[in-house]
């Protein structure tokens, strides 16, 4: 079809909003040799969308669906079991898992965790209004001799006390404040 | 105290002692070498077979038999699956040994898909452990660069590729065919068994899912010997021809309320006083235990009374324990109240449930909301039945479920509520003065972050 017309198409429109980047197909792509299903890409697809957005928007649910040949619904279905991709708005600049299993909670893990949120003014799960810091309870991070514990990123903050805790809360606003 | 010269550990505190050289270094990959160019795929399997070595991710079953249950020249692809889901609350060995002697880890891999003829191994790494992930994939980097791994290893007609999968934080993708599920890309619903693993797994390929400290052992036993191996342990009691013993050495990992929590190696059969005492410094605070969770927290809970138990495959459940678990060993002090234990035991459990299975979903939500209610002082004496009830009806041993994890859930409960009855009395009574002894239905409180 030919259109001489200089008004966008819908279909262009779409087109032009993709969420997937070139870069996170390519990296997609470049894991598709180690499985012979493409729907076995599901979860490492997922987690360059998160890694690279800070969650994953119903319209990469689809292109990402699109990419692997499967139905929205099916990548939808695996993506809502682990409750571990947002889907709604990104993630905090850092997000934070803090661990509320048996180890960490007997060495104060759950006091840690209130103290955090107070500190952030914010409920478990919720981000903060700076963007700065998502908190949420974490189950057993499999680091109990360090317990009580917490996972930020990639980092593991062990022995956490009220005082260390605050401090990170600090630290990650300042970091999202000095780079705005 | 039980004092022994770590193997499993021996890389840890060595500088470098993750990289490659190091490995060397202490005579790893010498084995592999030495194996492919000399050996059968059978000779290994009978080698790890003789050793009496079983699986070191909870359930105990025997590596080397549960090898044999692959069909026979079969056409391919075979598949090995390395469990790294690691989840268990308590549990934290294979991220020690992922993180400080990955080498370790990678040989195992390899001989053992050696030995299941397996030519694609997936290593299903929990999200949790990013550290572990780095070192891994440098450590597999520096393999395939070395010629462990990937085509015709060593100039060999052997291949093997060996990839990383990463989780998203869900226990259940621990269960191993709720890891196959998970891998697939697929929600992590566990499979009803038969066809096993090793019929119909991953891809619909036959399957092995063994775990990161069996792959060390299998690397150790290579390196050292079956008689090495089953000089250390407890050997199987000649009066049960089930027993089928419980060899090696075993990484402990010690938590909650000790002095020095942390990863101990021991020979299987341990006490968990004398690793406590000896290994990790006492209770804490000079205080006195009022339970250990033995090896998980699935596994239940042993009394103070019952700390000179063996932590070997059998110990645990001669006292009434689900078994040996992941040997994760979790102090709770006498200012611990039961019923908090019991509260995040439950809340654990609800919220990892994957829900398939009616008396698991429910079960596990229904003991969260109790628990809630007589942590809010609405508890009554009759929810101690209800939660008994539900204790001994959900799981695969009564036949109700189509995993674990069910158990897992139901042990605490159980354990607790039978070894702990009269403090759950006190609290309900004290707590519900007017209401303890109600026995009508009542109304649930909404839970917070169960689901
Ligand atoms: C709910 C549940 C969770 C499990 N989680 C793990 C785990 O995180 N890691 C593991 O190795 N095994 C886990 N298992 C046991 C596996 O199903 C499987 O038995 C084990 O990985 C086999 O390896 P092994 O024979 O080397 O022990 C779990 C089992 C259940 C029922
Ligand atoms: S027992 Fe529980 S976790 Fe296992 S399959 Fe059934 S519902 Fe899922
Ligand atoms: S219980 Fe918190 S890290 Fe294990």
């Amino acid at each position: 079809m030919t259109s001489t017309t200089s008004t966008t198409s819908p279909i262009s429109a779409i087109s032009t909003r993709r969420i997937l980047t070139p870069e996170m197909v390519a990296k997609i792509e470049a894991l598709a040799p180690r499985y012979p299903t493409r729907r076995a890409l599901t979860l490492p697809a997922l987690h360059i969308v998160n890694d690279a957005l800070a969650y994953v928007p119903l319209e990469a649910v689809v292109e990402v669906a699109q990419l692997l040949g499967l139905a929205p619904a099916e990548v939808q279905d695996t993506l809502s079991f682990y409750a571990f991709f947002p889907q709604d708005k990104p993630a905090g600049r850092t997000r934070a898992w803090v661990c509320r299993s048996i180890s960490c909670a007997l060495r104060g893990g759950e006091q840690v965790l209130d103290h955090i949120c107070r500190t952030a003014g914010i409920e478990p799960g919720g981000t903060t209004a700076d963007g700065a810091l998502t908190v949420e309870p974490a189950e057993c991070l499999g680091a109990c001799d360090f317990a009580p514990c917490m996972l930020a990123g990639k980092t593991l903050h062990k022995n956490l006390t009220p005082e260390s805790a605050e401090a990170f809360v600090r630290d990650a606003r300042a970091r999202t404040a000095s780079s705005s | 105290m039980v004092t022994s010269q770590p193997v499993l550990l021996e890389a840890v505190g060595v500088p470098d002692g993750h990289s490659l050289q190091s490995y060397r270094s202490r005579g790893g990959y010498a084995p592999l070498e030495r194996i492919l160019k000399e050996k059968q795929p059978v000779d290994v399997i009978d080698l790890v077979k003789a050793s009496g070595l079983r699986g070191r991710g909870g359930a105990g079953f025997p590596t080397g038999l549960k090898w044999t249950f692959l069909p026979k020249d079969h056409p391919g692809p075979i598949y090995l699956c390395i469990n790294a889901d690691e989840s268990e609350p308590g549990t934290f060995n294979n991220r020690i040994l992922m993180e400080d002697d990955p080498h370790q880890v990678i040989e195992g891999i390899i001989l053992s898909a050696y030995a299941t003829r397996a030519t694609t191994a997936y290593l299903y790494l929990r999200y949790e452990y990013p550290q572990s992930w780095d070192r891994l994939q440098a450590a597999i980097d520096e393999a395939y660069a070395a010629g462990l791994l990937g085509k015709n290893i060593l100039g060999g007609s052997f291949s093997l590729d060996l990839y990383l999968h990463r989780g998203a934080a869900a226990y259940i993708c621990g269960e191993e065919t709720g890891l196959i599920e998970s891998l697939e890309g697929k929600r992590a619903w566990p499979r009803i068994k038969p066809p096993f693993p090793a019929i119909e797994g991953l891809f619909r390929k036959p399957t092995v899912v063994n775990n990161i400290e069996t792959m060390a052992c299998v690397a150790q036993i290579a390196r050292r010997g079956v008689d090495w191996f089953r000089s250390i342990g407890v050997p199987a009691d000649p009066n049960n021809p089930r027993d089928p013993g419980s060899y090696g050495p075993k990484l402990y990992c010690l938590s909650g309320h000790v002095e020095r929590p942390g990863c101990y190696e021991a020979p299987l059969g341990i006490t968990a006083r004398q690793l406590i005492e000896g290994q990790g410094g006492g209770v804490w605070k000079g205080r006195k235990a009022k339970a250990v969770i033995p090896g998980g927290i699935s596994m239940g809970l042993l009394t103070e009374a019952e700390l000179d138990t063996p932590l070997d495959f059998a110990g645990p459940g001669k006292v009434g324990c689900l078994g040996l678990g992941t040997a994760a060993v979790v102090v709770i002090d006498d200012t611990v109240s039961i019923v908090d234990f019991l509260h995040n035991s439950c809340r654990f459990f609800a919220h990892e449930s994957c829900g398939q299975c009616t008396p698991c979903r429910e079960g596990t939500a229904w003991s969260l909301r109790m628990l809630e209610r007589i942590r809010a002082g609405k508890g009554r004496l009759k929810d101690l039945e209800l939660l008994a009830e539900i204790g001994n009806t959900m799981g695969m041993m009564p036949g109700s479920t189509i995993c674990g994890l069910a158990d897992g859930a139901a042990w605490p409960i159980k354990n607790a509520i039978k070894k702990f009855r009269g403090e759950f009395e006190d609290y309900i009574k004290h707590s519900n003065p007017n209401g303890w002894m109600v026995t009508d239905a009542v109304r649930a409180l909404p839970v917070i972050n169960g689901h």
